[in-house]
Formats: C-alpha cells, structure tokens, sequence
C-alpha cells in the first residue's frame, strides 16, 4: 500500500524539513531541476578540508523530494568527500536495484519503498545529483534527465 | 446521480459504453481502474483495435502503388479515412486534409513550410499565453530563424483569452496568429470564430490547434473559416501517430513540400523534380497505413454516438465534477472560464501534485500531474504544476465520486 512508500519519517521531514535554508557561507553550491515536474533546488555545502562541515538546501518539491533533500542534508555532515559519494551510489541502488538493504544507509533505508515506484525514483535523487554536481563543482544546473 | 440518469433517459447509456473499451474493464492495484487522463490520449474502442487487427491480418499492403488486389484494399481503406475526415471537419474537399503524425507535426508542417516562406524580418507571429508546448515552440523556431517577433496574447484570471489586448497586438507586420481551440491544461474553450475574424482584418492567416477540440467538440473548419486547423487521432479513441492538417487549397498549393521522398511526387529526374497534387504534395513516404485506418474507425464510433450528446454529457460531468472538487477545503481549481471543455486542473494547500497522483494511483486512479506541457500556463499562475482530472464521455459521476474520495485520503496522509 502507499504507507510503504510514505512513512511516517518521509512525511515528517516532507512537512517539517531539516537544514531547510540558504547558507550564506557555503563554498559549495549547485541547482538542481526535475523538467518532468518543474521541481528546483538550491543545495548548499560548507567544506572545511575534505570534510562536509555544514549542508543545506532551499526549493520546492514533492514530499519525496523534499524529505530527501532534508535528509540528505543531515546525513552528510562529518561525512569526507569520499565517504558522501559513496553513500550516493549506495542510495542510488537502494531505489533502484533490488540488492538488499544495508544498514550503513542508516535513516534514508526509509526510502526504500521508492523502489516499487519507479515514477517516483528522481524525485528522491534530485538532491542527490545536485550533491555531486556540487562537489564536482559544476556550474551548470544540473537535471534529472542528464542520466 | 440525477445527472446520469436524466442522460440516459435522452439515450446517452454510458454503462453501455464503457463495455466498447476493453482497457476499461481492469483492476490497478486491486481497484477498478478509474481512468481521468483523457486529454492525454484517449482509450480506444474495440471497433478501433478491430480495424487496425483487420488491416494486419486480412489487407495489410502498401498504399498509392501496386496494382494488386491488397495495396487496392488497402489504399481504399485509407482514403476512406480522408473522407471521414472531410465529414467530421467539414472541409470543402478532401484534397485539403493531409495525414500527418498528430497536432504537432501539422504545427512543424505549417511553420516550416508555410512560415519559412512568408514570415520575413520585422514581421510578427502572435500565440496566446495558453498553448501547449507545440504551438509555442515551432513558432519560436521560426521566429528566430526569420527575425520576426513572437508576440503572446495575455489571459486573465479565470485562464480566458483577453481579446481587447489581442486586438493591440495585431498590426500590418501581424503575419501568423496560432492559438488552441481547446486548453489542455485549463479547459478553455476559446472563442476562435471570433479570433480568426480578428486575424483576417488584420490580415493574417491563422492556424488553430484542434487537439483537444476535435474529441469533444463539433468541428466545422468552413464555418470558423480557419486557414489551419490541426488534429489529433489519439485524442479522438483513434490511435497514436495519426492526426490530420486541414489548410485551405489556396494556401497548401503555394506552399513548398515539408518532406521530400516517395509518394510526394509526379516526376523525379536528377535534374528536376515535380511535385504530387494535394493532398500528396506533403505525404511523403509510407504513412501510418493502420492508424489511419484505425483513425477512420474512430470517427464513425464517434459520429455513431454524436458529438453534441458527448459534448452536453461532458459538460454534465464537468458541472458535477467542479461541484465536488470545490467543495474540498484547501483545493483551488486552476482554469475557471465560463466556456470549458471538462478538464479539471487543480492544486491543493501544501500538497505537491506528484504526491497527489501516486496516492490516487494506488486506488486505481489515473490523473496527470505536472506542467502538461505548458510550463507559461503554470508561470502565470505561479505553480509549478497542477493535477489535472480530464473527462470524457465514458468517465461517470461514480468515477469523479471515486475522485473525491481518493482526495480524502491524501489529505489524511498529507495534512
């Protein structure tokens, strides 16, 4: 049923999201679009060294995407440059492939229901391909549709 | 549900209906499929899957040429089909409809054949603020192409055309004005007659997008004296792929072919090539044979229940349908003209319309959410999508109660 994919953690941070803010100090920052649905977001990353200091973001979305942003934020913080891509592409099999979940996702196995929505899978990785353009430092917006 | 019964009662059986769409009869998700999206395309009749089936198994031959017995059947069924049309837009003749892929190739055909070359610097081609992405983005082509300007007729609030400031648009460098009959993404049923009069004063030619007119409104292209008026198939519970053009002979036969390549022709030298006669000029190569075919098929289902029954129980629909949508706290009706076509385009507070469309999926409901291909739509009204419930003439009151319950129960997850 729907509950699957809409748990109580998504809806939480879909209504009350998290390092919902722009970030005057960021020395990282990347936009992010979904053509299909016209949603954007502004991501924001503070490094110090190699280490993600601070992250947030600013934008309108679905409640997955927002919850995504919100959570993706929190989870990067203390994160290296190495151990944040990582955990991208960790997150990327999570929605997209069946291998079977691992706990060093932590909270975002709460997405795990997106899987069994595959209309729903950009949704929840548009600010996590704004992160790596962000870390890539590119300056262009980055779409959902550049796959 | 007096509405339906006092429909039924004037022979309008929609239960009876619904038993010509196979497509219909479904569970999605362990729900009966409640199907809303429409304006998107259309579910097609059994007679329609039947011609096309037909056409592969019994006649399947290439058209125009051959001598034998199937390319005859086959070129026969076809050609019926441009009759059809002729009835179902009432063009004066036959030679005046060319198959094309849909609304937008007939779109690309006028502008790049007629556009290139009657559209010079300094000239204008006016749109209105509510076309579909394929009457905006062809026209831009040319515009920056040809060094004209496009120039876009406002709206006001309810999603209407505003006429006084249409008439300032158009001037003597005023050489095209494209506009759709129908909204797709409001429902505004836009007083063409009169805009194409506005256009001919002016002294321009006009095209008119039918794609979203054709399947619920009577179509007469003489009577609206459009130069262009463009349809397509699967609109229309016809197939995908197949749309027809109508422009007028005088215009067609001065304007250059849009494709080149067989069956668009009289003669081919290296040195010279002739063109066909209308309506081949711009049929070149082999066209979509069966969803002609199939086309043609759809409109005798069509004209076989009648459009103005279609169109009065839509309109039923629609008043029944905005009544029960209006009448959940926190959701707003985007496109309120007072001539609509039954589109029901709404946000609601707080709740994106992605998130609406996949909880209504689950209950076996399918609407369309997004910018419908008209993101200007969605500026001026400053969302960044809507949910769009579109009607037709075998969706019932229960579906739209189904609708609204569906609501209920994204409001309970979201709110």
């Amino acid at each position: 049923m729907v509950d699957d994919l809409y748990q109580d953690l998504i809806l939480d941070h879909s209504k009350h999201p998290r390092n919902c803010r722009a970030m005057e100090d960021a020395n990282r920052n990347a936009e992010g679009y979904n053509p299909l649905c016209g949603d954007k977001l502004k991501l924001y990353v503070k490094m110090e060294g190699d280490v993600v200091k601070d992250a947030s973001f600013v934008g309108s979305g679905c409640a997955i995407s927002t919850a995504s942003a919100s959570l993706m934020t929190e989870s990067l913080k203390g994160k290296t440059r190495d151990e944040a891509l990582k955990l991208l592409d960790k997150f990327h099999d999570l929605l997209t492939t069946d291998t079977p979940v691992t706990k060093d996702l932590g909270k975002l196995i709460v997405f795990c229901g997106v899987r069994d929505y595959p209309a729903r899978v950009k949704c929840a990785t548009l600010a996590w391909h704004t992160l790596k353009s962000a870390l890539d430092g590119v300056a262009e917006p980055v779409s959902t549709e550049d796959e | 549900m007096s509405t339906q019964s006092s429909l039924i009662e004037a022979g309008f059986d929609v239960e009876t209906i619904r038993k010509d769409f196979p497509v219909l009869q479904q569970h999605i998700h362990g729900k009966p499929l409640v199907y809303l999206d429409s304006a998107a395309t259309a579910q097609k009749p059994t007679v329609v899957v039947d011609a096309i089936r037909h056409f592969h198994e019994v006649d399947c031959a290439n058209i125009h040429r051959g001598v034998h017995e199937l390319s005859q059947r086959s070129t026969a069924a076809y050609e019926e089909t441009r009759a059809k049309a002729r009835n179902f837009l009432n063009s004066n003749t036959t030679n005046e409809l060319i198959f094309v892929k849909g609304t937008t190739e007939g779109i690309n055909l006028v502008a790049s054949s007629w556009g290139r070359k009657n559209v010079k610097v300094g000239d204008e081609v006016i749109i209105s603020a509510m076309e579909h992405h394929s009457n905006i983005v062809p026209w831009q082509m040319l515009c920056e192409e040809m060094g004209a300007r496009l120039r876009v007729i406002p709206m006001n609030d309810r999603g209407e055309l505003i006429l006084e400031e249409y008439q300032k648009l158009l001037n003597p460098r005023t050489r095209m004005v494209a506009f759709t009959h129908v909204s797709n993404a409001l429902g505004t049923i836009n007083p063409v007659k009169e805009m194409v009069v506005m256009a001919h004063k002016a002294g321009a030619i006009t095209l008119i997008d039918g794609a979203q007119a054709a399947p619920h409104i009577h179509v007469d292209v003489q009577d609206l004296d459009a130069d262009f008026y463009t349809m397509s198939g699967h609109k229309v519970v016809g197939p995908t792929g197949i749309g027809i053009l109508y422009g007028k002979a005088a215009l067609l036969n001065a304007m250059p072919p849009y494709q080149g390549g067989g069956d668009m022709i009289k003669t081919v030298t290296f040195a010279k090539t002739t063109y066909a006669d209308l309506p081949y000029k711009f049929e070149a190569g082999t066209p979509n044979i069966a969803g002609g075919i199939g086309l043609g098929a759809a409109f005798d289902y069509v004209n076989r229940i009648g459009l103005d029954k279609i169109a009065a129980y839509e309109h039923e629909l629609l008043v029944y349908g905005t009544e029960a949508l209006s009448s959940i706290p926190g959701l707003r009706i985007i496109g309120t003209a007072r001539e609509k076509a039954a589109v029901l385009s709404f946000v609601m507070e707080g709740i994106h319309p992605h998130d609406i469309g996949t909880v209504l999926d689950r209950q076996g409901i399918a609407v369309r959410t997004g910018h419908h291909c008209a993101q200007p739509v969605m500026d001026w009204f400053h969302v960044a999508a809507t949910t769009r419930a579109s009607l037709a003439f075998y969706n019932t009151t229960a579906e739209i109660d189904a609708l609204a319950a569906g609501l209920g129960k994204v409001k309970e997850i979201f709110s």
